[in-house]
């Protein structure tokens, strides 16, 4: 038993009714790299937050070198010497490093922290200065903060989340000589990475979860990256997903040479060509994070970009505001993590919500005087200038159209099915499925040519799974052009008639979901394979492009 | 003229050291995370607390103790400012409440509380007002020295215990905050509670214990004003004044730029600034006997204390260093498995 630093035996854990871990049995070694290998969402971060103590597992056993152990908290762990590097890095952003790394600990007071960083640097090979500020420290310093923290607390059991995910190629070379620094000092590492060649390149074994259950592990010599891709996105499984056939019409949407910075100010978009026609459904699978966010935003024009171009139907839309653009028949049902953060207010009416995207539209309803032929001039003149003053007037209305929009609210909740008691329910109070349905009926509402949707069936079951892609499918074969942001590889695969790849910010290709395999969208997710390269040639550029010569 | 001057700066530290009590209170509270609009209620609360204190001690022997006297006092007005603090604490850390709301309705509730009970019921008018200037001679009694010394003496030697008291409580919660452990754990709660929850920091004790401490310190504000400052003459307004003190406490924060040690100079500054009109007039009468300033002007020199507060917060966001900041995560409650 003693061989193994760490053993999980049976573990889950259920959020509401969807479980993120079922029966999970992991083992790490003393002194070994283990990677942790999986898809989205397929549970690694929340098995990895119960050995840290962050959530708790609802069965299941944990034995830290041969004894169970009950980690509740995060000192708990820590008293298990386990000790957890996260993504999203836990630092106080106007503390100096050594107060990070001191802090919730009782060992040695401020004043000695700094020689004992510095001792524990050198014994690893870190690059630290423990007087810096955290605000003032670039991504892989702060992450060296946090390692040593891990470190300065005794952790013999390294949990590190993505840790590559934020580095640049030559800061990666170093982390991994540091981690192998620690591996030959006795410490167990589990690192969670979707890179296949970085898994290649670090670790002694490899386990793999899919849909939060344990696939298996592997020792690394014995296997290669394709036999990896198929553990982990699994076998294809069909889905009854109706797709009406395409019809091939001029591009609506054209994005050219785009590149969008993230928040952080590095490029989360670059170089990206792609178009999507009338009546079809592109697909945009990759890894959480790759810049889908804010390739939507710019689309919509809530993200300013960088450099290169956005057309619609020929003419750049680069710089309008966001409801001219949505004016033009470009709508945008974005589904973030917690589902109403983005579109519609929470706490309003679904007829509330149904307005605050078409309010502007209401007049006062005062018809223009008709004209006709018999008119002499002058009362054509008095006519029209009445009619320019009924205008105005009907523009500048300060009323909302209360009746119209309830109207409409009925309409969707009939033509979706929402479950709702009224049209006078705060939204918040609808379940999941009916949210999303409000959020998307509304964006159809518009009669849009452009429908950009993310995530669309985001914690969703089944059924309502397919009432959504019904709703889409009709879309699509009213004509209008959908863009399809997803998670899931096999419902992309059955919904989708093209499917674009996108890793780290970078098109790895675009390619028919009909001649594709869920083992190449893995490969291309995980930048194995990259098909521009690959056929060298640029890719999403149209043939029939409505985009002039002068433009591009 | 410097007799003048000197009588103007005394008077400016003994009216100052009452934001003194109220913002340091409110520091601490914000660096736990808790924006505490009841300070102004916890402050009334704290005269209640200590005018109650007082009758006490007088209640149960006609010649107490003076030590007595300012202990209970003191003791009294804690609790009752605790008291309400702890149920602005279990309202926003245990219940995760909005914070703003649950403290203006502290702020309502301690006034309310303290009106009723100074003016009408438990203790009767007449009666406090008496008691409590019997106890004011404990509280005002100076240090040894005060007349002998000349403008030394008279500056800093003719004040009240709980002067020296405030000055102290600022400069153990500067230190506190900036050289230990406990400071920087405090803070870190402040900052990103996540963070302070993930290397084993007991958030929810923390934010108890700053907002009950706070709570009690603040309370002291209000004792101070009776007391020492208003010589224990419980005015039926009192309720009223303490309120928009407390609210200048909270503005006086932000001037501190959340620092205690530079709390003490400002409290002295708004003291200054609170009292300056009686003043200005006295010194522009040396040069003119015959100058009025007309009391229509006393509404502007109320205006100076916010002025001043708008200065700094331009200022502070024009340079933008992150360490005058408020903590990074003040307002917002915080739940571990929120995800």
């Amino acid at each position: 038993m003693d061989e193994y630093a760490l053993q999980l035996q049976n573990i889950s854990k259920y959020f509401g009714s969807v479980a993120a871990n079922r029966n999970i049995d992991l083992t790490l070694r003393k002194g070994e790299i283990l990677s942790l290998l999986g898809e989205n969402g397929s549970g690694k971060t929340t098995l990895m937050n119960m050995i840290s103590g962050i959530y708790y597992p609802d069965n299941g056993r944990i034995f830290v070198n041969g004894e169970e152990a009950h980690i509740s908290s995060p000192q708990d762990a820590f008293r298990y010497k386990i000790g957890m590097v996260h993504q999203h890095f836990k630092l106080i952003d106007i503390f100096s490093a050594a107060q990070n790394i001191v802090l919730g600990t009782k060992g040695s007071g401020l004043a000695r922290i700094n020689e004992e960083v510095k001792a524990i640097a050198e014994k690893y090979g870190f690059e630290i200065d423990p007087k810096k500020k955290i605000y003032d420290m670039s991504v892989s310093e702060k992450q060296t903060v946090e390692i040593v923290k891990v470190l300065y607390r005794g952790a013999d059991i390294l949990i590190l989340d993505e840790p590559t995910a934020v580095l640049t190629p030559q800061e990666t070379e170093k982390l991994f000589l540091v981690m192998r620094a620690m591996k030959e000092d006795g410490k167990s590492i589990i690192i969670i990475t979707h890179k296949l060649n970085e898994v290649m390149a670090i670790s002694d074994r490899v386990a793999v979860l899919r849909k939060g259950e344990y696939i298996g592990c592997v020792d690394t010599a014995d296997t290669d990256p394709a036999s990896l891709t198929e553990m982990m996105v699994g076998e294809k499984i069909t889905l009854n997903i109706s797709r009406p056939e395409a019809h091939a019409e001029r591009p609506l949407l054209e994005i050219r040479d785009l590149t969008v910075n993230s928040d952080e100010g590095s490029h989360a978009i670059e170089k990206l060509n792609f178009f999507i026609r009338g009546g079809e459904i592109l697909g945009v699978a990759g890894i959480a994070g790759c810049g889908q966010r804010e390739l939507c935003e710019a689309i919509a024009g809530l993200r300013k970009i960088e450099s290169g171009g956005i057309y619609h139907e020929g003419e750049s839309i680069v710089g309008l505001s966001p409801r001219a653009i949505s004016a033009r028949g470009v709508a945008m049902s974005f589904i973030p993590e917690d589902r109403l953060g983005m579109g519609l207010a929470p706490s309003m009416s679904v007829t509330d919500n149904m307005m605050l995207k078409n309010y502007q539209d209401h007049g006062y309803g005062i018809k223009p005087l008709p004209l006709s032929d018999e008119d002499t001039p002058e009362e054509a003149k008095k006519k029209n200038a009445r009619n320019r003053f009924t205008e105005f007037l009907n523009r500048h209305c300060p009323f909302v159209d209360r009746k119209k929009a309830r109207a409409e609210a009925e309409r969707i909740i009939k033509e979706l099915d929402i479950v709702t008691p009224s049209t006078e329910t705060p939204v918040r109070r609808l379940s999941g499925g009916n949210v999303q349905k409000v959020l998307l009926g509304r964006e159809i509402l518009i009669e849009p040519n452009v429908l950009i949707t993310a995530y669309p069936v985001r914690g969703l079951d089944i059924n309502s799974s397919y009432l959504i892609y019904d709703i889409l499918n009709r879309q699509k074969e009213a004509g209008t052009g959908i863009l399809f942001i997803g998670e899931d590889l096999d419902v992309m695969l059955a919904l989708c008639d093209k499917i674009m790849v996108l890793c780290h910010g970078k098109m790895m290709g675009v390619v028919h979901a009909e001649k594709t395999t869920k083992e190449q969208l893995g490969l291309m997710m995980a930048g194995a394979l990259d098909l521009e390269e690959e056929k060298g040639k640029p890719m999403g550029v149209a043939k029939d492009t409505r985009i002039g010569e002068d433009q591009a | 003229m410097f007799t003048t001057l000197i009588k103007f700066l005394t008077s400016a530290i003994d009216f100052g050291v009452i934001f003194l009590f109220g913002c340091a209170g409110e520091i601490l509270t914000e660096k736990s995370g808790h924006l505490n609009l009841g300070i102004p209620g916890i402050m009334c609360m704290g005269a209640a607390g200590g005018c109650l204190g007082v009758k006490l001690c007088y209640l149960a022997s006609p010649a107490p103790n003076a030590f007595l006297v300012v202990l209970m006092g003191i003791l009294f007005a804690m609790l009752f400012a605790a008291a309400l603090g702890a149920i602005y604490g279990f309202l926003t850390v245990s219940l995760r409440s909005n914070q703003n709301v649950s403290g203006l309705a502290c702020t309502i509730f301690g006034v309310g509380f303290t009106s009723f009970f100074l003016n009408n019921a438990v203790l009767t008018e007449g009666v406090v007002a008496q008691l409590s200037q019997a106890g004011n001679n404990f509280f005002d009694a100076p240090l040894p020295g005060a007349d002998s010394l000349g403008w030394f003496g008279s500056l800093f030697l003719d004040h009240g215990i709980l002067v020296y008291l405030a000055i102290v409580i600022a400069v153990i919660a500067a230190v506190v905050l900036r050289y230990t452990k406990a400071g920087l754990s405090l803070r870190a709660v402040g900052e990103s509670p996540a963070t302070a929850d993930a290397v084993g920091i007991n958030v929810t004790g923390y934010k108890y214990i700053a907002i009950l401490i706070g709570a009690a310190i603040a309370g002291l504000g209000g004792l101070c004003y009776v007391m020492d400052y208003m010589g224990g003459i419980v005015g039926s307004t009192v309720d009223q004044t303490i309120q928009g003190i407390g609210w200048l406490c909270i503005a006086l924060v932000i001037f501190a730029m959340w620092k205690p040690a530079f709390a003490i100079l400002g409290s002295i500054v708004f003291g200054a600034l609170y009292i300056l009109y009686p003043y200005l007039n006295s010194i522009l009468m040396i040069i003119d006997p015959d100058f009025n300033l007309p009391t229509m002007t006393i509404p502007l020199f109320d205006i100076i204390p916010y002025a001043v507060t708008i200065l700094v917060l331009i200022a502070t966001s024009i340079v933008g260093r992150r360490e005058t900041q408020p903590p990074a995560s003040l307002g917002l409650s915080y739940f571990r498995e929120d995800r």
